[in-house]
């Protein structure tokens, strides 16, 4: 308990409010993703398979934002969890085991402990070494589904998958309504439990070691075993992510492992804003959002508008979405205070 | 109320009217809206760009409609992902409510989309995408593109009679690499050749050079390639820098190899391959003759491939079928309305498989040759009438 004291001091009372990580605002998260998701199903009814996507893509974010935000662990493979769980989830429904809730917790064991074990590489070495690291990782898993076509069906993917209703009621529908509810309640489960864990002793102590290692160390913080869980957490959770892909589209293909879905969450959550959960659901809802009415506009030419906004964004904003907020929350207060400070 | 002479011609004309109007309506119908799911951007852009252009020319030369019905297109992006696809395809089906998915570049995401138009009860017609098992994961697709093993049936039969009886083979490290290793060992030997020795090369970044040199090594008398579309031309200049053709080798393999998309930048290493495949864009026909003047007016240039024949006649099935049910477009008759159709297609003629929904076609021998032009085509020089797809009918397993 000692060193987990130790952390909350050491993480000043100035960064505690940088991050702005009071648990209020973790509970307004949770009632944001709750509104807006429900304000989704009832004004949009026939966009439910693109919401499931974004949530999906926010869980994928926001176990991405555990390992990066939080931990401070550099990743450019995190997709190898998120596949990994994606596999799981698929060849245990192949394999005759269709219950959907006990094969997505399935997916996040797997990818966890594939976590766990990964994370012994990323403890040497930094942010470069660890970059390198993942990569290959994410590149030697690829290619090793790839290969293993008995098992994976390689590039042709995972046909056939068949999921039970979920609790045996609700069936998987063409509108996507039990695929957005799925996504959607296991969404909250998991950013209740990150909540929890940010403002828990474990999270301050994260914190401390991404601001300082060297002297969360001298604190008698337990550097190592800290990142170790982190970083297993986080493949978990991504896992998780990846299992609600395959039940819910009921298809997994390689596309799940590659480079590009690594990518893609990195920019996800570099646009949203990494160490604040926040940042993880808005950056996929924008992002997915901007994807889907530039595609829309001009089918040919999109990728070269979202790059352009993402450029934009990264000079004007180069702490995401939400550092962008706050910078002009900060602002507008201080200009009200300005104004009431000649009068009093 | 008084009911008076000018009052009950006025509302006899307004119910005239009204009657009249709901007629026309029946009659000219609703648009049919058709959903084209193919990769815009990406690594396969070419595909989707190919399969676009050739469908608005269909629409352009038809005046946009179909069995007297105006066509709505949706073009719909699935960057080459599968799980994009998918969900483009829940949405086209559930939120655009369209009649006919149309396209699908690359076989997961066919593979992914073809529960949708089974659940949903829609024609899907897969213009692309060539892996055979394909058309039997729903019982409402159509295919007009080809199947990897029809297309190297071709190959695999004419080399042993031509006096190339004896391969070696070499394909990219993914499914549809392997499947083409296996139907053209299966087929080869059955018409008489001896694979001596089967080479694969990784698919990421691949360095054809030592393999190359094992082929020669094992002095065959072919080296049959599948590799994916673009990587092809690498092969041939690394192959001619081994100068495998003065070793006694010739390079063979389905016409993926010599795309008429990127044929003409290949250059002089591309000369003498010969490979097999359904479509070719020097194709000596009036219906060829025509495609190509009007496809190359509309992209600007470019030669119609393979994935532009595949669409164009996906439209053309949809037109043929939906004329059978007399405008009717719901998937299960249109299923039935397809199965058994045929034409004359650009790239010859074609026919629908009543079975197995599969197309048959014939399958031509082209070698690459200089054309009057000075350009690079690939010449037919021989033909195998009606091949149908070698795995459902049996010479593959």
């Amino acid at each position: 308990m000692a060193d987990e004291r130790t952390a909350e001091i050491a993480v000043s009372g100035a960064e505690d409010r940088a991050f702005g990580l009071a648990e209020p605002a973790g509970i307004g998260l949770l009632w944001a993703i709750a509104l807006g998701a429900l304000g989704t199903a009832w004004f949009f009814p026939l966009h439910l398979a693109l919401a499931a996507d974004i949530l999906i893509l926010a869980l994928f974010a926001l176990s991405l934002d555990l390992v990066l935000g939080f931990a401070g662990i550099v990743s450019l493979g995190h997709a190898a969890f998120f596949g990994t769980g994606a596999y799981v989830a698929g060849l245990l429904a192949l394999a005759g085991w269709r219950e959907p809730l006990s094969g997505l917790l399935a997916a996040g064991v797997v990818a966890g402990l594939l976590g766990l074990v990964a994370s012994f590489l990323l403890l040497r070495g930094r942010d470069l070494s660890r970059l390198m690291v993942t990569l290959g990782l994410g590149m030697m898993l690829h290619e090793a589904a790839n290969k293993a076509a008995w098992l994976t069906g390689g590039a042709d993917g995972l046909q056939g998958i068949r999921i039970d209703p979920i609790a045996g009621l609700f069936a998987f529908d063409l509108f996507g309504r039990t695929a957005f509810f799925y996504s959607l309640s296991v969404t909250l489960l998991a950013v209740a439990l990150l909540v929890r864990l940010a403002t828990s002793p474990f999270g301050l102590a994260l914190r401390a070691i991404r601001a300082n290692a060297l002297r969360a160390r001298l604190l008698g913080i337990d550097v190592e075993r800290h990142l170790v869980i982190a970083h297993g957490l986080g493949a978990g959770l991504a896992g998780i992510a990846g299992g609600l892909l395959a039940q819910t589209t009921q298809f997994v293909s390689l596309d799940v492992l590659a480079f590009q879905r690594s990518a893609e969450v990195l920019l996800v959550l570099l646009l949203g804003g990494a160490g604040n959960l926040w940042g993880a659901v808005v950056g996929a809802v924008v992002f997915k959002l901007a994807h889907e009415t530039l595609a829309s506009i001009t089918v040919h030419y999109w990728t070269f508008w979202l790059g352009a906004m993402l450029v934009v964004l990264v000079l004007f904003a180069s702490d995401g979405m939400t550092g962008l907020a706050r910078q002009l929350a900060h602002r507008m207060r201080r200009r009200a205070g300005a104004r009431r400070a000649p009068g009093s | 109320m008084r009911i008076d002479r000018r009052g009950l011609l006025f509302g006899g004309t307004v119910s005239a009217a009204l009657v009249a109007g709901g007629a026309r309506k029946a009659r000219s119908a609703s648009p049919l809206k058709i959903g084209l799911v193919l990769p815009m951007t990406g690594p396969f852009a070419s595909t989707g760009r190919a399969s676009e252009t050739a469908v608005r020319l269909w629409l352009e030369e038809r005046g946009g409609r179909i069995a007297g019905r105006t066509v709505e297109l949706l073009v719909r992006d699935d960057t080459g992902v599968a799980d994009t696809g998918r969900r483009l395809a829940q949405e086209l089906v559930v939120r655009e409510g369209v009649d006919v998915l149309m396209g699908f570049g690359l076989t997961p995401i066919a593979l992914a989309c073809a529960p949708i138009a089974e659940q949903a009860g829609k024609l899907m017609v897969v213009t692309a995408a060539a892996t055979s098992i394909i058309t039997e994961r729903a019982s409402v697709i159509v295919r007009t593109s080809f199947t990897l093993p029809q297309a190297t049936l071709g190959i695999a039969r004419w080399a042993p009679k031509n006096g190339l009886s004896s391969a070696v083979s070499l394909v990219s490290d993914y499914a549809p690499g392997h499947d083409a290793e296996k139907a053209f060992e299966q087929l080869f030997t059955a018409a008489g050749g001896t694979v001596l020795e089967k080479l694969r090369a990784p698919l990421q970044s691949p360095d054809f050079a030592p393999l190359l040199q094992r082929a020669k090594d094992a002095k065959p008398q072919a080296l049959f390639v599948f590799v994916p579309s673009g990587v092809g031309a690498q092969l041939m200049k690394q192959a001619a820098e081994r100068d495998l053709a003065g070793a006694g080798i010739r390079l063979i393999g389905t016409g993926d190899l010599t795309d008429d998309d990127i044929l003409p930048q290949m250059g002089e290493v591309a000369i003498g391959t010969t490979t097999s495949h359904h479509y070719s864009a020097a194709h000596p026909s009036p219906e060829n003759e025509r495609f190509q003047a009007n496809y190359q007016r509309l992209s600007g240039g470019r030669r119609p491939n393979f994935m532009a024949v595949g669409a164009w006649d996906g439209m053309e099935l949809v037109a043929r079928a939906l004329e059978r049910t007399g405008g009717d477009a719901e998937g299960k008759k249109l299923v039935e309305a397809a199965k058994g159709l045929s034409w004359t297609s650009p790239r010859g003629p074609i026919a629908i498989d009543p079975a197995t929904r599969d197309i048959v076609q014939d399958i031509y021998i082209r070698r690459v040759e200089r054309g009057k032009d000075g350009e690079l085509w690939n010449v037919e020089i021989d033909r195998i009438p009606a091949v149908a797809d070698p795995v459902k009918a049996g010479l593959v397993r």
